[in-house]
Formats: C-alpha cells, sequence, structure tokens
C-alpha cells in the first residue's frame, strides 16, 4: 500500500454566527495517498471548500477547527503555530483555486509570483530561481515560457492563467495538492485540457491530490477515491467504481438521477429531483442530515447521529440507517 | 470570493428576514448610529422649538447686562436668568445659540438639497448612458474639482454680497462634486446587473428604468453622501460667516458668534467655546450618523 | 407547427473597443453573420465557449443593440422598425445568475408583475390575480409574493425569473444559461420544470449554453457557434450521434459523462486561445483544429447544406472528396 500523505480524523470547524454556532464540516475522516487523487463531491454549502481550507489552515480568523488527528506524512499539524504553517504551505502541501484571475496578484508579473514561493521556502539564487520557473511553465504547457514571465495575469487567457496556477502549486514539489473547483471557471474543452494536465504532473510528481468540485462527470473520469459531502459530514465514501457502480446514499442517488447524461438520460424525460433545501447548519442537529429532504425517511432515521457503516466492497462506506436498495435503473451503469 | 462562500451559501434559508427588517436590526445594534442620531434629533428639536424654550430674544440688546459668564463661572454676575451668559451686546447667549441651530441646520439641509440634485442627476446620467454622455459628464465633474470651494465662495458673495439664500445657493452649487461622483461609480455598477437588462428586455423606459431600477439601489450611497455634505455645507457656512462673507449680523449664526467673539478670545473664552463646541457637536452626529448608516444599510460593503 | 417566429439574417455585431494606451481603437467581431430559424414550439439550443458571442447574439435577437449588418425578423416582422415594447412582449429572457437578474429592493409580486405594468392597461387587481396564477405555474409558493430576492433560495430566484419571462405569454424565450450558476439537484428542478411549461404552453426556447448535456437533454435541433459565426446546425439526435464539424466533435468529446470507467478525453485541440480581436485568416477555428488542411488558412469556409443539417468546414465542401491530410498545427 502506497504511502499515506494525509491523514485526517474528526475534523470540525465552528464558526461563531449571528444566531448561534454554524458547523460547517462536521467530524470529517479522510486519507491520501501518494498518488491518489481523492474527490470531495458536493453542493454549494456542504462544507466541502471550507474543509480545504482548513487542511491548510486558511480559515478565517473567528472560526474554530478541532482535529483528532491531522497528519501530513505523520507530522501532525493541528497543533502548529501559524508561522510553522506558512513554511508548509505552498511548499509541501499547496492549493490550486477555481478563479486564476482572482488568486493571482494582478500587480505582479507571472515570473515573479512563480518566484515567490520558491523565494519563500529555498536557497536557491535568483538565476536558479528563474530557470525554475521556466521550467515550470513549459512543464505546464505553456510556449515561449521565458517571455511568459513578464507579463501580467490579465495579458493571459483563463486557460493559461490555470496553467500559471498550476505551476506554482507545484513548483516546490508538494506533498499534497489540493484543487478547489481547478475547472469551473473554463471552457469545456478547456477543462478536459488542464484535467489531463493534473493527472499528468500528479502522476511526475507523485504527490497525493485533493479534487474538490460539484460535477460529477469530472469527478468520475479523475477521481480514484470519492467522499460526498451533504450538510457537513461525509455521507458516503468510497472508490469512484463503488460510488457510481453502487450508489448507497440516497442523497448520492439523487445527485446522480439529477444529472442530464447524453446517451444514457431520455431526453425529454424529467431528471430526478431532491425536494427542499440544504438544512441550516446553526446549532446542533439530531438524526440525519438529509432526512428532511428523504424519500425513504423512517422515523429512526431522526435519533442520535448517524455512523458511517460499511457498503459494497471494501472502503465503501456510507451514512444511512437503511439497507441499500437495488439502485433504480436508470441509475445503474451500463 | 470561494473563500468565504460556504459559510454563506450554508445559512442561506428560506426565512430569512427581509431587508427592510435586517436593517432595523442593525441600526439598533449600531452604538454610533444611535448616539449620532440621538444628538441630531437633540439639536433638531432644539432648532424647532426655539422661540418656546429660548429664554430671551435673541435680538435684545441689554447694553448694563453685558457680558455675564455662564452659570458655572465663579463669578458674582454669573446667573440663571442667562444660563449660558450674555455676550458683548448683553445679549442673552443661550438664546442665540438656539436661534443660530435653526441657520446651520436650514443652510446645511438646503445646501445639501441642491447639490444632491445636480450630482445626482450628472452622476446618473454619465454612469446610466455611458459612452460621449458620460465624458461630458465627467467633463463637468472634473472643472468642478479644479475650482476651490472657499475661494470662489468668498469671491461671489463679494460680488453679489451675501445673504442666507446667496450662500445657500452658493454652497449648493459647489459642493456636488461627491454626489456627481458616487452616483456615477454606483450607477454604472449597476447599469451592468442583469435585472437592468431585464427592465430593458420588457419594454422599460429609460425614465422608469433609472427611477425605479436603479434609484432605489443607490440610495444608501446617496443618503451617506447626504450626511457628509450637510456637515460639510455647516462648517462652510461657519467658515464664510466668520470671515464676514456669510450670514449677516445681527442674525445668529454660529460661524459669526465666534467671529464676533474673537477679539474677548483671551478674556471671555466661552464665547467662542460654546458656539465652538455646539458646531462641532452638530458636526459629530451627522458624521456618526452617516457612517452609521452606511454600515447599517450595507454591511457587505466594509472591509 | 413549422411557423416561423424567429429568424436572423446575415447579423453581424462589432464593436470599437480600445487598443490599449496610446494605440488606435481595434474592432471587435462578435457575430459575424449569423442566419438561423427557430420555429413554433421548438427547442432550439446554442453552444460555444465563452466568447464566441453567444450573449452579443442574445441582446441582439433581444432587441437590446441593434446589428451592425442584417436583419432580425420576429414573427416575420423586422424587429428595427417596431415599437420597443411590441418586441418585449414578444421575446423575454432568462439570465444566468438569479442573484444579478432580480432588483433586489422589490418584492418577488413587483418584479413578476412588471412586464404587465409596463406592456398593458390591465388593472391592478387582474395584475396580482396572474402573478399568482404564474406564481402557481412555476412552483412558487404563494406567501412568497411579499418577500425579497435575499429571501429566496436559488432555485426559488430562478423560477422568479421564469415567471417574469413568462407572464405575458411571449412567442418565444431566450435563456441565457438558465442553470449553469445553480446546484445539481437545483438544476434538474429547473430543467423540468422549464420542459414542463414549453409542453403545457406550447413554448418556443431558444437554449444558450456552454453545458453539452442540458442541450442534449432539452433542444430539438442544436446551433454550435466559434468566433462569431454558426459552423455546424443540426437536430440533436444527428449531432450526438457524428458531428461533422471538428470542432462540434471536440466540444462533444469533452462532455464528461459520469463513467468512472472513461479516462480524461484529449480534445486533440491546441491550446491557443478563440481571440475575438485576432480572428484567424481563412477558416477560423484553423489553429485549432486537428484536421486542418494548407488550405483552411486562407479559404473560409461557406456554409453547406448536408440533409437537415448545415456545417461550415472544407473537409465537407463538395470538390474536396480526398481524404484530408493528418497534419496538426501546435
Amino acid at each position: 500500500m502506497a504511502e499515506q500523505v494525509l491523514e485526517v480524523e474528526g475534523l470540525s470547524v465552528d464558526i461563531p454566527v449571528t444566531g448561534g454556532m454554524l458547523h460547517p464540516v462536521q467530524e470529517v475522516s479522510l486519507t491520501v495517498a501518494r498518488g491518489e487523487t481523492l474527490a470531495i463531491v458536493g453542493e454549494s454549502g456542504c462544507g466541502k471548500s471550507l474543509t480545504s481550507l482548513s487542511l491548510m489552515g486558511l480559515l478565517p480568523s473567528r472560526a474554530e477547527r478541532r482535529a483528532r488527528r491531522l497528519s501530513l506524512l505523520g507530522e501532525e499539524l493541528a497543533g502548529k503555530s501559524e508561522r510553522a504553517m506558512s513554511d508548509i504551505r505552498g511548499n509541501r502541501m499547496s492549493m490550486i483555486f477555481q478563479e486564476p484571475m482572482t488568486s493571482l496578484n494582478p500587480a505582479y508579473t507571472i515570473g515573479d509570483q512563480l518566484a515567490e514561493p520558491l523565494e519563500r521556502h529555498t536557497r536557491l539564487s535568483r538565476r536558479e530561481v528563474r530557470e525554475r520557473a521556466v521550467e515550470m511553465l513549459e512543464r505546464v504547457g505553456i510556449t515561449a515560457a521565458a517571455s511568459r514571465l513578464g507579463q501580467y495575469p490579465h495579458q493571459l487567457s483563463g486557460g493559461l492563467r490555470q496553467r500559471v496556477m498550476i505551476a506554482m502549486a507545484l513548483i516546490c514539489n508538494p506533498d499534497l495538492l489540493i484543487a478547489d473547483e481547478p475547472t469551473t471557471a473554463l471552457d469545456v474543452t478547456i477543462q478536459a485540457q488542464i484535467l489531463h494536465l493534473m493527472a499528468e504532473l500528479q502522476r511526475e510528481f507523485h504527490a497525493g491530490m485533493i479534487l474538490i468540485t460539484h460535477d460529477l462527470g469530472v469527478v468520475a473520469r479523475v477521481a480514484d477515491r470519492v467522499a460526498v459531502m451533504y450538510a457537513g459530514q461525509i455521507v458516503e465514501t468510497g472508490t469512484a467504481a463503488q460510488i457510481y457502480g453502487a450508489p448507497s446514499h440516497p442523497y448520492t442517488r439523487g445527485l446522480l438521477s439529477c444529472i442530464p447524461i447524453p446517451g444514457r438520460s431520455r431526453p425529454g424525460e424529467h431528471l430526478g429531483a431532491i425536494p427542499g433545501v440544504v438544512p441550516s447548519l446553526i446549532g446542533r442537529m439530531e438524526g440525519c442530515h438529509f432526512a428532511d429532504r428523504c424519500a425513504l425517511v423512517e422515523p429512526r432515521c431522526r435519533k442520535g447521529d448517524i455512523a458511517l457503516r460499511d457498503g459494497s466492497g471494501s472502503g465503501h462506506r456510507y451514512r444511512c440507517v437503511l439497507d441499500p436498495e437495488t439502485p433504480a435503473t436508470q441509475e445503474a451503469p451500463a | 470570493m470561494a473563500v468565504t462562500d460556504p459559510v454563506t451559501g450554508a445559512a442561506e434559508a428560506v426565512l430569512a428576514p427581509s431587508p427592510a427588517a435586517r436593517m432595523r436590526g442593525r441600526a439598533f445594534g449600531h452604538a454610533g448610529f444611535v448616539l449620532g442620531a440621538v444628538i441630531l434629533i437633540g439639536i433638531f428639536a432644539m432648532a424647532l422649538l426655539a422661540p418656546m424654550v429660548a429664554p430671551h430674544d435673541p435680538f435684545d440688546q441689554v447694553l448694563d447686562r453685558k457680558l455675564i459668564p455662564p452659570v458655572w463661572f465663579d463669578s458674582a454676575k454669573a446667573t440663571w436668568e442667562h444660563p449660558l451668559g450674555t455676550d458683548q451686546l448683553g445679549r442673552d447667549y443661550l438664546s442665540r445659540l438656539l436661534y443660530g441651530a435653526r441657520i446651520s441646520l436650514l443652510i446645511g439641509f438646503a445646501a445639501m438639497l441642491i447639490s444632491m440634485v445636480i450630482g445626482t442627476a450628472i452622476g446618473v446620467a454619465g454612469g446610466y448612458f455611458g459612452g460621449r454622455v458620460d465624458m461630458v459628464c465627467n467633463f463637468i465633474i472634473t472643472t468642478r474639482l479644479s475650482l476651490p470651494v472657499v475661494l470662489v465662495a468668498i469671491a461671489v458673495v463679494s460680488l453679489v454680497g451675501s445673504s442666507l439664500s446667496v450662500v445657500i445657493w452658493v454652497l449648493g452649487l459647489l459642493i456636488w462634486d461627491r454626489f456627481a461622483v458616487v452616483m456615477r461609480a454606483a450607477t454604472m455598477q449597476l447599469r451592468g446587473r442583469d435585472f437592468v437588462t431585464a427592465a430593458e428586455a420588457i419594454g422599460c423606459s429609460r425614465a422608469r428604468i433609472i427611477l425605479s431600477e436603479i434609484m432605489p439601489n443607490v440610495m444608501n450611497s446617496l443618503i451617506v453622501v447626504a450626511t457628509v455634505e450637510m456637515a460639510h455645507a455647516i462648517l462652510l457656512e461657519a467658515a464664510l460667516s466668520f470671515l464676514g462673507l456669510g450670514v449677516q449680523p445681527p442674525e445668529p449664526s454660529w460661524g459669526l458668534m465666534i467671529s464676533e467673539a474673537k477679539g474677548l478670545m483671551f478674556f471671555d473664552g466661552w464665547l467662542i467655546a460654546i458656539p465652538g463646541a455646539a458646531l462641532f457637536l452638530l458636526v459629530l452626529s451627522i458624521n456618526l450618523l452617516g457612517d452609521g448608516l452606511r454600515d447599517v444599510t450595507a454591511p457587505e460593503n466594509r472591509s | 407547427m413549422s411557423e416561423t417566429v424567429l429568424e436572423a439574417r446575415g447579423v453581424r455585431r462589432s464593436f470599437s473597443v480600445s487598443g490599449g494606451f496610446m494605440k488606435p481603437r481595434r474592432a471587435l467581431h462578435a457575430v459575424r453573420g449569423v442566419d438561423f430559424t427557430i420555429r413554433r414550439g421548438e427547442v432550439v439550443g446554442l453552444v460555444g465557449e465563452s466568447g464566441c458571442g453567444k450573449s452579443t447574439l442574445a441582446k441582439l435577437l433581444l432587441g437590446l443593440m441593434p446589428p451592425s449588418e442584417g436583419e432580425i425578423l420576429l414573427e416575420g416582422a423586422p424587429i428595427s422598425g417596431q415599437d420597443r415594447l411590441e418586441t418585449a412582449r414578444r421575446i423575454q429572457p432568462i439570465f444566468q445568475d438569479p442573484y444579478s437578474s432580480l432588483n433586489p429592493r422589490k418584492s418577488i409580486g413587483t418584479i413578476i408583475g412588471l412586464p404587465l405594468r409596463v406592456q398593458t392597461d390591465l388593472g391592478g387587481a387582474e395584475i396580482a390575480r396572474r402573478v399568482t396564477e404564474t406564481m402557481d405555474l412555476v412552483g412558487l409558493p404563494a406567501r412568497v409574493v411579499d418577500s425579497y430576492p435575499n429571501q429566496l433560495s436559488g432555485g426559488q430566484r430562478q423560477r422568479v425569473a421564469i415567471a417574469r419571462a413568462l407572464i405575458n405569454r411571449p412567442s418565444i424565450i431566450i435563456c441565457d444559461e438558465p442553470t449553469s450558476a445553480l446546484d445539481v439537484s437545483v438544476q434538474s428542478q429547473i430543467l423540468n420544470l422549464l420542459q414542463d411549461l414549453q409542453r403545457e404552453f406550447g413554448l418556443t426556447y431558444l437554449l444558450i449554453s456552454h453545458d453539452l448535456s442540458v442541450v442534449e437533454h432539452m433542444a430539438s435541433r442544436v446551433a454550435v457557434m466559434y468566433l462569431g459565426r454558426i459552423v455546424e446546425e443540426r437536430p440533436t439526435a444527428g449531432l450526438f450521434a457524428e458531428a461533422r464539424h471538428p470542432y462540434a466533435r471536440a466540444l462533444l468529446d469533452s462532455v464528461l459523462t459520469p463513467d468512472p470507467s472513461l479516462g480524461i478525453p484529449d480534445t486533440h485541440l491546441g491550446a491557443a486561445f478563440p481571440n475575438p480581436l485576432e480572428i484567424p485568416a481563412g477558416c477560423s477555428f484553423h489553429p485549432r483544429c486537428p484536421k486542418a488542411m494548407p488550405r483552411c488558412c486562407t479559404v473560409a469556409p461557406d456554409p453547406l447544406r448536408i440533409g437537415d443539417g448545415m456545417v461550415e468546414c472544407l473537409l465537407h465542401a463538395p470538390d474536396q472528396h480526398d481524404e484530408p491530410e493528418e497534419e496538426t498545427t501546435r
């Protein structure tokens, strides 16, 4: 078994808001091995972005993070000072954001921004830094790399900017890469190219990757393992084949029935739907978080904490008291 | 940005309070807003009720009772008949202060209204129509910004003579620049929003779009600028009156009261301190109110 | 049945944009000669990447800006000579972002009733009745009539936008990315609603989207746009079975169906960025085309009718029967 890059156990985030305490992330446990891609998938407000920010130690200052275990290559991060964390960020773990235009600083050139993590974390000379920056740009498929160093972010197209972001994230050879909706702002043809590049580089750098996304198509094509989040909890986790082949949580099944699939969902027919809205995460919540929107809800769904239970194969777990019914035919993969 | 989205997204609920209810809640929780409002309402009430509460006629000169110090002074002359004393012409200082509040508020409010109309018209027109119209509006704004307000006011007043209405018009015609700049930026930002495009697609006239789609959304900034400009106008009036170019004696204006007392500054300092403190309180309360309004109406704009 | 509702004839639109400090202004050709028709009761999909001119075309069709050249006919009459209100009554938009498309200071009832107040002489009571009726139709609870947009969820807001577009029964609704700002579970509800309304009232939609799965699900005919021109237009089933234009092919290949047994598709497109300020000579797609031939760089293809579709590509030109050379540019 490959070395575990990241091990997280019982990660919770609390944020005081007007009206009480918001619990956007509750008891999240996950692991990422070298060379593995874990996708965290869910809709807006499910806590997937805050999970990734809390791993990086980038939560808003009023938020409080708790974890029984949060280790990067065996090194515990939970008690680390802000100073120690900033030595790790951008160096041993780095992040790619959704909108490269807002995450690149418009006032600095591409070259300056690529050099920053190197200057912060290594003792390379200026020439070596420059060489490394050019090498990285070429590696992410940017032509005329040397001349791009003097350009500003606004002079690049969206796809190129995202390539620069990827180069920045990988320039210090991190052990863990967290990508938060890396292709959501891009056109579909560019999306395919960027996903290709990320998969290729991940193999080459042998890093662990966490991919945060709402796009079930991207997850299916990229992820080795999947964690489905709903209302702050992981409701189902397993390999991509398990999640898509034998979805066991009613929410996962509902999500999969919602998306039109060329060649599989019949045009003109109704798509599946999940009625209702995401519950408020302010205050404590009893029972299954999905109970109010679930078609199969039973009285016992509303009592106590629902634990994860084993599913169809090894590593497949889901948070539901009901026995998995056979997935409806229209959702079954071909 | 992606960092804050999950928080608000999770908190999204169907039964969120209406914008007005949320604003009320924030207003009463905002110390600056409440303090500013209380002081301003107090001054406003005193100005309004001046004929009833003033102990004396502000113009009555009683020369054998001049320069009585306020009651808290340890002096044989101090008397409760003149709580704030009298000036060098024996006029009751409290009465003059109360009547002076009327002048300050009247000038501040009227000049602010005039400048609001001019500035909003220029700003909204430039921001909404863009292109050539905006170029012209921008030119007008730039021209105005290059004029020194006090110098122009002094020149005009000394040319046409000074009176209450002249001061109001001069100030109103000079201080609309901030209205124009802020309204132009706010309108431009709204111009690109889809609800404006939707109104155009529905076939609404331009007047309707400006009045009923854009104006309600720029009201917040308009009110905030209005408070700032009102304070600005009051201070300018005081300055002009101090220079003898504003309100003319014997009208009681706070700026004029300071001016009249300047010869006695070292002997009877309270003559300057009292109208000065009143001016300070009024401007402070208006600014507190304006700052509060900005926070109350658009909390998302706070950094 | 086959009556034409909306027709574009040789529509062009260019903008003059600043070339930078002290540089001459340049022309941005957003729409470069678009012809198409939409018949009553049809759902036509318009797909393409950002910057391809979709949104400009939508604005032209809505009559919000005049075309530089060409003509748009709404139910047979050119909209250029028409009264603004007459056009507005017959064609209505639904926008992408329901957070931006509803005035935050207006109540839901006021927003939905606006078209009736502007376009008709109906009294307040009748407008209120129609608002309630339309809200019911789009699945909005009657109690939200006095609420404000910030009190509703994204899906409910989009229902408000649909109700506003629908209330005065326009002939055609232009849906500009109606679900791309919404979550998956909400998207399916909105798509189901749009489909139900279409069936119940025989509505006509132009569905602009970058999501081909959505277009395949909703539309009976699809037009693919690239750098201001429609490069392929066909009934949906035919296009998805076998796209003729290499760009349409690449778009279809990029659709990520949720199937973990498949990898990430390789579109074989060059990384060149389609820039409407510098439209390549010849076929505008040739710098990215995996099948580009030497003459693609110089000869602009003409639209070509094949069966019930249209394609604009030299690979299908009648004088081009030999196999294309496998030449890839960058």
